[in-house]
């Protein structure tokens, strides 16, 4: 039987709230969103909270809304409510594309964007998704906001730049006009985190890239980005030969390590393959292409 | 089976379960599966894998499939449960479980429960579906011994035969 030790529990009333029991408690309390990787972790003793501070009754961190060019997410907004948000399919399809084959549908209805995020596991689709849109995390502490974009949000595996004592409130996507899209990932079988995951955003201006963002995950990509790579396509025509040199320079700043999700050497050849894919996609969806 | 207390005081929290409250003292790690089948006395609902990763615990809260061996107790207290056992509506069996009997779509029964409250789920929001959304629907619950054949068969029989208050596709 698995059960987590023992701890106290307490509902936030308001984020302001959730802060002002995170600084009484400090590193002791952790908060609980949808719960499905920190429970889990408190199983196993990898997490040992004192104390959960339960957000799920915050609806001021729900949500999907445009604000002037940009999407907004809430923290608390489920996998499946991204999943099924004409708003984002509308903007950018890489998210139900992404989604679809994050965990399982009964999963996806209690985990939420905000944990998925803070939980930080190298191989989470969400952050592979977000440094391919160039996002903006919102963290909000006793002071008041702070954003982050992004491609620095992470400071290594599992760890952001969520300090103790803060909140990652939304995350905002700017929204480029006639931008493609797409998201491919590779599994060991359904609802499985990725061997290897790859999304791309482009827009596409007078016959040539006017913008690309590439994001990688799973296999050790800096930021989950690959920067080389984008900055190789920008201003050329996107040819099945620029798109194939991209690919191989995105899997050349890769770094993954060997595990029961296969070798080095195979999941390289998946961040080839996968951002090849969703850089074709991507390009064909674009407007002007 | 009672956790044991070891140190933090228990809490008291009130879940209603299938129309009806039941309060209970319990500690706040107590899992909503265990709530339900040991505090509550519910045992239709299965505790598997304990990982979230069996679907046999799936249950609803507040209309919605969860897997409760994945959410506390607590962090339900305040919301509307439906498990297996409210499936049935003055002594009728709900199209769902009448399917499961007539296409032969258990073995050993133990995913039965989470399969119900899926299979239910799925067929309100989509009272048609095909095949694929079918299987897509319930691909995070593990049957061991049907293949899967029977089940999407069985929720195929529910889809074609809805109760009479039902609206029908």
């Amino acid at each position: 039987m698995q059960t987590p030790a023992p701890v106290d529990y307490v509902r936030a009333t308001s984020v302001a709230d959730a802060l002002s029991l995170l600084q009484q408690h400090g590193d002791e309390a952790r908060i609980l969103a949808g719960g499905h990787s920190l429970l889990p972790m408190m199983k196993l003793r990898l997490a040992r909270p004192e104390i959960l501070v339960d957000i799920n009754d915050l609806d001021e961190l729900r949500g999907i809304r445009i604000d002037g060019n940009e999407i907004v997410i809430g923290a608390m907004v489920t996998h499946a409510e991204i999943l099924s948000s004409p708003i984002l399919f509308e903007h950018y399809p890489i998210f139900r594309e992404a989604e679809k084959v994050i965990a399982d549908p009964i999963v996806r209805n209690k985990g939420t964007m905000g944990g998925s995020m803070c939980q930080a596991d190298p191989a989470e689709d969400l952050s592979a998704v977000g440094a391919a849109l160039r996002g903006t995390v919102v963290i909000q502490n006793a002071q008041g906001r702070r954003t982050v974009p992004m491609r620095e949000f992470h400071e290594g595996p599992y760890e952001t730049k969520v300090a103790d004592g803060e909140i990652l409130v939304e995350v905002r996507y700017p929204i480029l006009p006639g931008s493609g899209s797409a998201y491919e990932k590779v599994e060991r079988r359904s609802g499985d985190w990725a061997v290897c995951a790859a999304g791309a955003c482009v827009t596409i201006s007078g016959g040539v890239f006017s913008s690309v963002g590439i994001g990688i995950g799973a296999v050790n990509a800096e930021h989950f980005a690959a920067v080389d790579a984008e900055a190789f396509l920008v201003g050329k025509e996107p040819t099945a030969e620029n798109i194939a040199t991209a690919a191989q320079m995105a899997a050349d700043s890769c770094d993954p390590s060997a595990d029961q999700r296969g070798p080095a050497d195979y999941k390289k050849h998946l961040a080839m393959e996968l951002t090849k894919r969703a850089l074709t996609r991507a390009a064909a969806a674009a407007k002007g292409a | 089976m009672r956790l044991q207390r070891l140190r933090e005081p228990d809490v008291e929290i009130t879940i209603k379960i299938n129309g009806a409250e039941v309060t209970h003292d319990v500690e706040p790690r107590t899992l909503l599966v265990h709530f339900v089948r040991e505090n509550a006395g519910l045992r239709g609902t299965h505790w598997g894998c304990d990982t979230s990763n069996c679907g046999a615990c799936v249950l609803w809260v507040d209309g919605t499939p969860t897997k409760s061996c994945t959410m506390l107790a607590a962090s339900a207290a305040g919301h509307d449960i439906t498990t297996v056992e409210g499936l049935e509506k003055d002594g009728k069996l709900d199209p769902i479980q009448q399917g499961f009997i007539e296409c032969h779509g258990l073995q050993c029964g133990f995913c039965t429960p989470g399969m119900l409250m899926t299979g239910r789920w799925i067929l309100d929001n989509n009272p048609q579906p095909s095949e694929a959304e079918i299987r897509e629907g319930i691909s995070g619950q593990l049957c061991r011994c049907t293949g899967y054949k029977n089940i999407v068969d069985s929720i195929h029989w529910a889809a074609a035969h809805p109760a009479e208050n039902e609206v029908s596709a």
